[in-house]
C-alpha cells in the first residue's frame, strides 16, 4: 500500500539532516507505527507521503500513486490529520465536516457509517466553534474530517500526544475499529507503550530506522538477559547500582530498575545493594518492553 | 520545617462551571509532588492559582508561606516554572537564556556569572555555551529549560509535562536532575502523562472532574485499588469522569 525508497530529506541548505535513507513498506489494511521522540523525522515522513513536501532524493508510493507525479491522485485517497489541529477555528464542527467532504467531492451523509462511533460523541455541539472545542473533541473532529471522504490510508501524526491514558486506550479503540473496516492506517507516537497496539512499528530517531518489525520479534531481538531491580529507593538504588562494578547498564523503569550485566550470569548485585544499604532490593529476570529495545539500539 | 504549599478547600468557577473543587492537601520542602488528571480535570487552573496567575473564587492557599490572594507577586519570586509548550528563547545562545532568565530573578552580575558556570558544569554543556538554542536537540533543551527554571533557587519548581515528547533516554536523565534538584531541598510539582514517571514521585494527586480523587504514595496508591502499577490506578480513577478535554 505504502513503499519508500531510500528517501533523503534536508533542511535548512542541508545542515539539518531530517530523513536519512529510509526505506520500507507498509501492506494493505495494516495498522503501522512510526515510534520516536520528536525530531526524530516522523513529520517530514507524513509530509512527504502525503505529498506536502518534496523529498532530496529517493522515491515513494502510496496506494500504488508516486508521490511526486501523482500527487493530486494522492491527495484524493488519503486522510490526514497533522500534529498541530488545522481544522478552521471559525467554522463550527458541523460547517468543517460538511466543508471537508465538499472539497473531496462528497458529502457527510454518503461515508457517514465510517465516522458515526466518533461523530456521536461531539454531535451534541456541532453549533460550537472548532477553535472554542477542548483538545479530545478536537482529536475527534480532526479524525472526522480525515475520514469524510473514505481514504484508503489514514495518516495520523501524534494524535496521542498529550492525552491522557483514558483518552488514549479509547482512541486506540476507535483505530481498531477503522482498521477493520478495511482502512490501512500510518500512525506515529512518542509513547513507546503504544508500539505493543500496532501491527507492525518502525523505530526511529534522528531520521534514521533503528528497527522495523512486529513488536514481538523487536522484543525478541533483544540481545541479552534483561533484569529488574526493585528497591523501595529508586533513585538511590540507581545511583548505587550504577558503581557496580559488573554494570552494563541501568535505567529507572518506574517502580523498578532495568538492568543489564557484562557477564549474564552475575548475580552479585544484590549482594552488593545489600552492602549499600538496600536491604529489600530483590532482583528478577524480566522481558524487555519496546521502550528497552528502542534504549539498547540508542546506545549502539 | 511548615509546608511549601498549604491548600484549604481551594475552588476557582468560571460561571456555573467549577474547574477546581474545594482543593485540600499540603506539599513537604523537598518533596517531588507528581499532579495527574485527565485532560480536563482542572489540572491547569489550579496549578495557575499556585503560581499566583489566577486569583481563586473560594478557599484558601499558601506557596512558600504567601497568600494566593494577597502576595502574588512575592510567590512568584520563589517559584520557578517550566512547561513544554514555552521555555527558552530559541534565538539566543545557551549562555544568553541562563543571564536573561537568572536576570529577570533579579540575580546581579556577580552571582549570575558563577551560576552560569555552575549550570554548564552539571549539564556537561561547556562546548556548546555560545550555540543558539535552537540548534541544540531537544532533550538537551528541556534539561538546560529545568536547570534554568532553577537558577534562582526558588523554593518549589512547578514543572508542566516537562518530558513530553522527549526521546527514552533522556526522559530519564530529566528525572535524575528532578531528583537531584528535590536532595538540595527544592520542591517539585509535577504534572505528566508517562505513568512510568508517576512512580518516581513521592506523592501522587489524581484530579477528576476538579477534585482530588485520591492522594498518596504510588505504593500506597497501587496497593489500596488493588492493582500493580499507576497506569491501573489512573485508569480506575479516570475511567468514569464526565469532564474530558483540556
Amino acid at each position: 500500500m505504502i513503499t519508500l525508497n531510500n528517501l533523503k530529506k534536508t533542511f535548512d541548505k542541508g545542515k539539518v539532516t531530517a530523513l536519512k535513507d529510509i526505506s520500507f513498506s507498509v501492506e494493505q489494511d495494516e495498522l503501522f507505527g512510526l515510534i520516536g521522540p520528536d525530531g526524530a523525522g516522523k513529520t517530514t515522513l507524513f509530509r512527504i507521503l502525503t505529498t506536502l513536501l518534496l523529498a532530496d532524493e529517493g522515491a515513494a508510493t502510496v496506494n500504488g500513486f508516486d508521490v511526486v507525479k501523482d500527487y493530486k491522485k494522492i491527495r484524493s485517497c488519503v486522510g490526514y490529520m497533522p500534529g498541530k489541529f488545522s481544522l478552521y477555528q471559525d467554522l463550527t464542527i458541523e460547517e468543517n465536516l460538511n466543508f471537508f467532504a465538499t472539497v473531496f467531492g462528497t458529502t457527510v451523509k454518503e461515508n457517514y457509517d465510517l465516522i458515526k462511533d466518533i461523530y456521536l460523541q461531539i454531535e451534541p455541539f456541532k453549533n460550537r466553534r472548532a477553535g472554542k472545542l477542548s483538545g479530545g473533541m478536537k482529536q475527534k473532529l480532526g479524525l472526522c474530517c480525515a475520514l469524510i471522504h473514505k481514504p484508503v490510508v489514514l495518516f495520523l501524526d501524534e494524535p496521542t500526544t498529550g492525552v491522557d491514558v483514558v483518552s488514549r486506550k479509547e482512541f486506540w479503540e476507535m483505530l481498531k475499529k477503522l482498521k477493520k473496516q478495511g482502512i490501512t492506517i500510518v500512525v506515529s507516537t512518542p509513547y513507546m507503550d503504544e508500539a505493543n497496539l500496532c501491527d507492525r512499528i518502525a523505530l526511529i530517531q534522528k531520521g534514521q530506522i533503528l528497527s522495523i518489525d512486529t513488536p514481538a520479534k523487536i522484543i525478541q531481538s533483544y540481545p541479552e538477559p534483561l533484569y529488574a531491580i526493585k528497591s523501595p529507593d529508586i533513585f538511590k538504588s540507581l545511583e548505587d547500582t550504577r558503581t557496580y562494578p559488573g554494570i552494563s547498564s541501568c535505567f529507572a523503569f518506574g517502580d523498578a530498575l532495568h538492568a543489564t550485566f557484562n557477564n549474564s550470569s552475575d548475580k552479585g548485585i544484590i549482594e552488593y545493594l545489600h552492602s549499600k544499604g538496600h536491604m529489600d532490593a530483590s532482583l528478577e529476570t524480566i522481558t524487555p518492553g519496546i521502550e528497552d529495545c528502542f534504549i539498547h539500539l540508542l546506545k549502539n | 520545617m511548615p509546608p511549601v504549599i498549604i491548600t484549604e478547600k481551594l475552588s476557582k468557577r468560571f460561571g456555573d462551571f467549577i474547574a477546581a473543587n474545594e482543593l485540600t492537601f499540603q506539599v513537604e520542602k523537598g518533596e517531588i509532588f507528581g499532579f495527574l488528571g485527565a485532560n480536563g480535570a482542572g489540572k491547569t487552573t489550579a496549578m495557575r492559582m499556585l503560581c499566583g496567575l489566577l486569583v481563586p473564587s473560594s478557599g484558601k492557599a499558601t506557596v512558600a508561606g504567601f497568600d494566593v490572594y494577597k502576595q502574588t507577586e512575592k510567590i512568584k519570586r520563589k517559584i520557578g516554572y517550566m512547561s513544554q509548550k514555552f521555555s527558552l528563547y530559541d534565538d539566543l545562545t545557551v549562555t544568553e537564556n541562563i543571564r536573561f532568565y537568572s536576570g529577570i530573578y533579579g540575580m546581579n552580575n556577580k552571582q549570575i556569572g558563577k551560576k552560569t558556570l555552575e549550570l554548564l558544569g552539571e549539564l556537561q554543556m561547556q562546548n556548546e555555551a555560545r550555540t543558539l538554542v535552537s540548534d541544540l536537540p531537544l532533550g538537551w533543551k528541556q534539561k538546560l529549560a529545568f536547570s534554568v527554571s532553577i537558577a534562582h533557587d526558588p523554593d518549589i519548581v512547578f514543572l508542566d509535562e516537562p518530558t513530553s515528547g522527549v526521546d527514552p533516554v533522556t526522559r530519564r536523565q530529566f528525572w535524575e536532575l528532578i531528583y537531584r534538584a528535590s536532595e538540595k531541598g527544592v520542591t517539585i510539582f509535577v504534572t505528566t502523562h508517562y505513568m512510568d514517571e508517576a512512580e518516581y514521585c513521592n506523592r501522587i494527586s489524581i484530579m477528576v472532574d476538579g477534585v482530588i480523587a485520591a492522594l498518596d504514595s504510588p505504593s500506597n496508591l497501587e496497593k489500596k485499588y488493588g492493582v500493580a502499577t499507576m497506569e491501573d490506578v489512573f485508569y480506575k480513577l479516570a475511567r468514569n469522569a464526565k469532564r474530558k478535554g483540556e
